[in-house]
This record gives C-alpha cells, structure tokens and sequence, in this order.
C-alpha cells in the first residue's frame, strides 16, 4: 500500500526533474524542420567547435586515465605521508566550482599571473587558446578514473602481485599483467566518465578561452552562444547531438557498471 | 625491494605529485594569492561588498535548500530502487545517472524550454529563484541516490524482520533500524549535491537570468566580474568558494570516520 | 500456547519449499525441525513467525488464526542464524528494544533487561556493542532480546549453525535448562540430528517440504517410519532389502546362512568406540560399530576377512 505510494513519488520525481527537459531537446531541434536542423549543423563555426571540443577531450582523457592508474597503484599500494592530502587534492575537482577552476587559471597564466609573462615573453599563448582550455578541462575531469580505481585495488589486494614476484616478474611485468588486467572495467568505466565530463564541460572552459568564434569555442559555448545570438534551433541543434552522446555515454555506464563492480 | 621495483614506486610517487601540483595545487595556490594580493582588508572589503553578499547567501540558501530535497527524494528513490520490484526498474535505475553524462549547458537550455517563456505546459518561471532550485535539482539528482543504493543494499533484511518479530511497525523499523545505518550514506550523497549546487554555473547561465541581488548566484558573480574585468571581486568570491568545497570534503571525511566508528569501537 | 499448521504449501517462483504441511506443537513444549538444506524447514519456521506468507493453508496460534496477522503481533520471540543484532545500538538497547515498542516504563525496562543480561550471563556487558562481542555472546544477547517482551512462543532458525563447536554444545545445554524453567513453547529449526536428539522433546523430520515423521527422538531412531528417517537420524547400512545400523551388527568369527563376508578396509578408534569399515563381498562399503572390548577380542585390523550377523534389519515398503 505505502508500497506504491513510494514508487508514485519516486517515478514522478525523476521523470518531472529529469525526463520532461530531457525530451525537450529532441522536441525542439526539430522546430524549424530537419533542413534547418542540418544547415545549423554543418555551420563551419559548429563544425569547428565540435572538432575542438573533441580535441580537447582526445588530450585530457588519456593523460587523466594515466594520472588515475598511477595515482590509485601509489595511494593504495604505497604508504607514503600525504596520502590523505593527496586524496583530498584528487577529490577537489569534484566539489569546487568550474567557474573558481578558470579563474586559477586565468590568475596563472594571465599578464599579472606567476607564469603569464614567461609563456608571453616566448610566444607562447595559453589563455584564450587551445593549451587553457585542455588544463582546465583536465583538471575538473581529473578524479574520474583514480576514484575508480581506487575501492578496486584495494579490494583485489596484492596478493595476486605478491605471487608474480615470487615467481620472478619484474615491477613493469607483474603492472602489465597482472595489475593492469585486475583493474581494466574500473579503468573503463573511469574513462566513460572522464569522456563525458570533457564534452560536457562548461565553466572552466568559458572563462579561460575567451569564447572566439571559430577558434575557442567547444561545443558547449557554442550552445551558449547560439542561444543569446537568438538562434534557438543551433542551439537546439547542437544540444541534440550532445544529448544523443550523452544517451551513449549512459548506455555505455550502464552496461559496464555490473561488470566493475565485480 | 629490488632496485627496480623502489625506481618504479619511486616514479609513480613522482608522477602523482607533480601532476596533482601542476593541474591542481599551482592554479589554487594562485588563487588564494592573488586575493591576498592587495592585503586581507581590501580581501575583507570586496568579500563583504552587497553584491558579492548577496550571491553567496543565494547560493548557499539555494544550496541548502537542494540538499534537503535531495535527501528525502533521493532516499526515496534509492528505497525504491533497491527494495521494489517492477518493469523497467533497470532503465530507471539508468536514467539517475543522466545529469553526469549530459553537459550542463544542454541541461540549462532544456529547462529553459520547459520552463521558460515559451513553455510547452504555461509554466514560466525563467529568471526566479525557483528556476535556479529547478535546475540544481536537475544536476543534483544523482548524488544522494547513488550514495543510498550500495548502503541499502547491504543491509541485513535480517535485522528488520528481528524489529519486526519484537513488535515494531513499519515507521519504526526504518526509523530505528533503517535510517540510523543509511544515515552515513545519506549525509555524504547530501554533501557531495551541496557542493555541487554551490558551484554549479552551466545549467544556471541561461535560466537564472543573473540579475544581481536576484537570482545572481555566486558562481555567476565570479564569471561577470572576471569578464568585466573586476578580477580582485571575482577572486574574493571564488576563494569563498573554494573554502566551502574544502569545507565539504572535510564533512565527507567526517562523516566516513564517523559512521565506521561502531566497527573500530 | 499451541501452534498448529494445516496444510501449509509455499513456492518460490519454481522451487517447492513446502508442500501440504500438516503439523501440531503442544504447547509448552521443545519441539526441533530437523532435515538437509532444501527440507523447509526454515521456511516453515519463518512462516510460523509471520516472517513469509503461506501461498495456501493454515497457521493458528493457541487456537486462533494467525496466518493473516502481522509478525509484530503474533508474540513471537524470533533468534537467527547470524544474530541479526541491531550493530548501532547497544547490548542493553539491544535487549530492550521490545519493551520499548511496547512502551514500558523506564524503570520497568531496565529491570528487565538486568534480569535478562544475568540469565545469558552477559552482565557487565551492557553497554558494548554487537562488535565487541564474540559470536556466542551475540547469540546469548539475541536470546535475550528474543525473551524480553516475554514471547508465547520461541522460535529459533539454526542458532547455534554459526558457532564453534564447544559454544554450541553449551548453548544447547543452556536453551534445554531454559526452556526447562520457563516453558515457553519452544522450536527450533536444525540440520543436525545430534542436536535435535540432543535438546528437543520432540523432532518434526522433513525433507524436500515434506513431513516424513513427528516423533520422540528415540522413536525416531528405533522405529523409523522410512528409508530417509532411518538414514538421517543415525548411522545405517543397507543389507540386503533392509537397513541395519552399525551397531546391530555382530562381528562373529565362523559364517553361517544369516552371516555376510566383508573385508576390514580401515578401523577407527573414536574414543570408547570402534567404528570398522568394511567393503562386502558385492562391493558395496558398510560399517560396524563396536566397543573396543569387542574389537581387541576380535584383533581387527585392516584386510581381514570377518562375517557380520545384523541382529536387527528393518525393511520399508
């Protein structure tokens, strides 16, 4: 009795809070007709942004996976002074805000920033270009994978490691064959999630990039842009092909999900 | 340990501290310099100045105010999840996790269409504060779920059917029995959407319509005020900021010490 | 109070845990439920409890029916297999939790719970928690628990399954003095036979969610009512068209037409008894229990060739 109670509320909750805008996207691209949808969409500029928005998680997504195997194999595997710092530094990303990550940013490598005028004295530009836009894009993508990782480890425990030694594997072996393959769906699933938090990154990006038209703009500034430039259906458009990713990438968490938590 | 094996430790160690200084611990440390920059009571000033006040209390109340719905509503469908069985409760179970895959932007855009001036259903709440609650608890609605379901599922049912055997009514089995052990779980999923909330930006931009004293929240007031140049006003605020986030991932950690305590007594 | 069930089948999805369970228990009195895994016996306890719902018959209790009412108001004293202790409580909230749902006075509460904590012999332990205790004392505490709101019935799902076996050999001691005292209505729920021997007036045999005998242990074992009882509840070798147990055969030097051939694959000195196994001459392995009086008479040991006479066979239709 209560049962369905229960149940009512919950399926309401999520499909007002989660389902109802979510199908507004697939309603509203389509406003002006599919033409228009598909000229929007092969506008240069959109086209471009896509195409930085995947560059940047081509780049951001592997170093962060690398970072997260390394850095979960030395929390848990080493005792070190500082391993609660360093979890600590690797959980931030989670709790700060993107907009306080582009402003750091912004500070660093500004003109009055500690590292500004040296990459400005070398002709070498990171704010309002590319290189900006991947650290900051790194670093709100960077807890992913090491806390995937991490609850892994430790439960396999190194026994299967211990054993490998005994029987003559080397550090860099007994990594390649014994550890690497113990963790691979938690790595996996790390790196879905890692993937989805580049493309959908905002924030960050948008403070530190400048948003130029046909140079650093992602696909989500460029949703923004569409937006206040009353260009309803661009903005639509280019939600829809995000959305129709981000469907992707929850099939993806889905169907992998049972097998990390094994 | 053979050489190698200490080179390798050694490596990793390495790798993870300068990584974690590069991305993260650098830019920080810029931050909370650059806001000292011209000492701690012109910091004091900009930090107490009405609009930067009144975007913080926003964004706090705002934060609070998710939080708490989060707690009932995402237990609840962490209950229902774990505990009901009906078709199509594993696409359900899917769907929670679509604020984490879907950009926040699009989130924001969608709710606008929803809920905006054009909405399909008449409910035009675009530019208010409930607007702003809306979309945080879009992106929040994971958190507390996510948190609930692993604590549940480890419950002994045992245990409840012992309360039940001794008299106890359904209220009190998840008063007494339940909800002292889902506690933890609820309280960290609880901390996690604060933070998030307080610092959210891509879903807020376009709906909130960041009037200042109104529905300008604090993430917003930074980013206005980096692009109109003020960046001593931003940086003030963004260090606020990053005090909360510190402040929350200490709660987490408490509340993990904490609810492992039975265990250690 | 008395507890009767008729006719009580139940199903999970394919599997058949009861089928047409028929059964009464006296009130007053220790009554085990003993079978393999699988039997429902478990089942059966736990719907006496009101824990699982019957799919059809009949649960009463002292007479009236039960089967529809809820487990917090059947009176029941419930003790499991793993405690099931509450870990964020005390041992004293613990114990207490039953008369604070019945909203006895404070004073009336921790009377009560000293009374209990002195009969399991956990004084002192009151205010520790469930983490500290070993698992006979979480077990003591959850008997305690059990008998605080003062039960017409007990009803325990193998308690002592999860315990050592010295603790366990005194808990059964401990709940047959127990039950001797109180007299509450009594059962338990156990896979071993020596147990139900041991402690209970009576034991309920089931096996694959059937009934196959209700009766005093010692009926049980002398006057099995099938092939299945005989074999569960004490040794038995099959002979022939019949059954025999190993201490029904005698081991004699000279054959004759009532006598068998069997070679001594291994003898085991158990303490004061000895037990010998054989192989008989069509391969079929059996074994003998003798005193050891009997075997040093008889010089067994291993290969010999000795005759067994069964002085008591039992046959079953």
């Amino acid at each position: 009795m209560h049962r369905y109670a229960l149940r009512f509320t919950a399926l309401g909750y999520l499909l007002v809070v989660l389902l109802a805008p979510l199908s507004m996207v697939f309603w509203r691209a389509f406003d002006d007709g599919a033409g228009h949808l598909w000229r929007s969409l092969s506008d240069p500029n959109t086209v471009h942004a896509f195409k930085v928005t995947l560059l940047i998680t081509a780049i951001a997504v592997p170093l962060n996976t690398l970072f997260g195997v390394i850095c979960a194999l030395a929390i848990v595997r080493q005792r070190f002074p500082g391993a609660g710092i360093v979890n600590a530094l690797v959980d931030l990303p989670l709790a700060l805000s993107p907009v306080v990550v582009g402003l750091s940013l912004f500070l660093l490598f500004g003109r009055t920033g500690w590292f500004g005028p040296w990459f400005d004295e070398h002709g070498i530009q990171i704010l309002f270009a590319l290189p900006s836009m991947v650290i900051a894009t790194i670093f709100v993508s960077l807890p992913f994978v090491a806390r995937e990782v991490v609850p892994t480890l430790r439960e396999i425990g190194d026994e299967q490691e211990q054993a490998a030694h005994t029987l003559g594997a080397g550090p860099w072996a007994t990594f390649w064959r014994i550890t690497l393959p113990s963790i691979r769906w938690a790595v996996i699933y790390g790196v879905v999630l890692t993937t989805a938090r580049c493309l959908g990154e905002y924030g960050a990006v948008a403070v530190v990039s400048g948003h130029i038209e046909g140079q650093t703009e992602t696909a989500t500034l460029r949703v923004q842009d569409a937006y206040e430039n009353f260009d309803l259906p661009g903005a639509y458009g280019i939600s829809l092909v995000l959305a129709v990713l981000s469907v992707a990438v929850l099939v993806a968490m889905t169907l992998l999900k049972p097998k990390e938590a094994r | 340990m053979p050489a190698s094996e200490g080179a390798a430790k050694a490596l990793s160690l390495g790798f993870t501290t300068a990584y974690l200084s590069l991305i993260v611990v650098l830019p920080i440390a810029a931050l909370v310099w650059a806001s000292r920059a011209d000492g701690v009571s012109s910091f004091w000033t900009v930090v107490t100045a009405p609009e930067a006040v009144a975007a913080l209390k926003l964004s706090l109340g705002a934060a609070a105010v998710v939080a708490g719905l989060n707690a009932v509503l995402g237990t609840i469908t962490a209950w229902v999840l774990v505990r009901d069985e009906f078709r199509g409760k594993e696409l359900v179970n899917a769907v929670i996790d679509l604020p984490f895959a879907l950009p926040t932007i699009v989130a924001g855009l969608t709710l606008l269409a929803l809920y905006g001036p054009s909405s399909p259903i008449g409910i035009d709440i675009a530019f208010t504060r409930t607007a702003i609650v809306a979309a945080l608890l879009f992106v929040t609605l994971p958190f507390v779920v996510r948190t609930v379901q692993p604590v549940l599922l480890e419950l002994e049912p045992e245990t409840e059917e012992a309360a039940r055997s001794l008299g106890a009514g359904e209220l009190r089995v998840f008063r007494s029995i339940v909800l002292p052990n889902i506690l933890p779980g609820v309280l960290s999923g609880v901390a996690l959407a604060f933070a998030r909330a307080v610092g959210e930006i891509g879903a807020l931009v376009l709906i909130s319509g960041n009037l200042p004293f109104r529905t300008e929240v604090a993430s917003v007031f930074v980013f206005t005020h980096i692009e109109s140049g003020d960046q001593a006003g931003a940086a003030a605020v963004a260090v606020v900021m990053l005090a909360i986030s510190f402040a929350v991932l200490l709660a987490i950690g408490g509340v993990r010490f904490l609810a492992t305590r039975h265990e250690r007594a | 109070m008395s507890i009767s069930v008729r006719n009580v089948s139940k199903c999970f999805g394919d599997f058949q845990a009861l089928d047409d369970v028929s059964v009464e228990v006296a009130s007053g009195s220790l009554t085990a439920l003993l079978g393999p895994s699988g039997s429902g016996k478990s089942t059966l306890l736990r719907i006496v409890a009101g824990l699982e719902q019957p799919d059809t018959g009949d649960v009463l209790l002292a007479g009236q029916h039960a089967t529809t009412v809820a487990p917090q108001r059947r009176g029941v004293g419930f003790v499991f297999q793993h405690y099931a202790a509450f870990k964020h409580m005390t041992v004293r909230n613990n114990v207490a939790f039953g008369l604070k749902i019945r909203k006895r006075t404070r004073t009336e509460i921790a009377a009560r719970v000293d009374e209990l904590l002195d009969l399991v012999q956990l004084q002192g332990f009151g205010d520790r928690y469930p983490s500290q205790l070993s698992g006979g004392q979480r077990q003591r505490m959850a008997l305690a628990r059990a008998l605080a709101p003062e039960p017409k019935v007990l009803l325990l799902d193998e308690p002592f399954g999860a315990l050592d076996a010295r603790v366990r050999s005194e808990l059964r001691v401990w709940l047959r003095r127990l039950h001797d005292e109180t007299h509450t209505t009594t059962v338990f729920v156990t896979h071993d036979q020596e147990e139900a021997m041991d402690v209970a007036d009576r034991v309920v045999v089931m096996n694959k969610g059937h009934i196959e005998q209700v009766d005093a242990p010692r009926v049980l074992y002398d006057a099995p009512a099938n092939e299945f009882v005989m074999g569960f509840v004490g040794q038995a070798n099959r002979f022939g068209e019949g059954w025999v147990r190993p201490h029904d055969l005698d081991v004699v030097s000279e054959p004759d037409e009532s006598t068998r051939e069997g070679q001594v694959l291994r003898v085991v000195h158990l303490g004061f008894e000895v037990r010998a196994e054989l192989v008989g001459d069509d391969g079929e392995p059996f074994s003998v229990q003798l005193t050891r009086d009997q075997a040093e008479e008889l010089e067994l040991e291993q290969g010999q060739i000795v005759y067994v006479r069964p002085n008591r066979t039992r046959a079953f239709a």
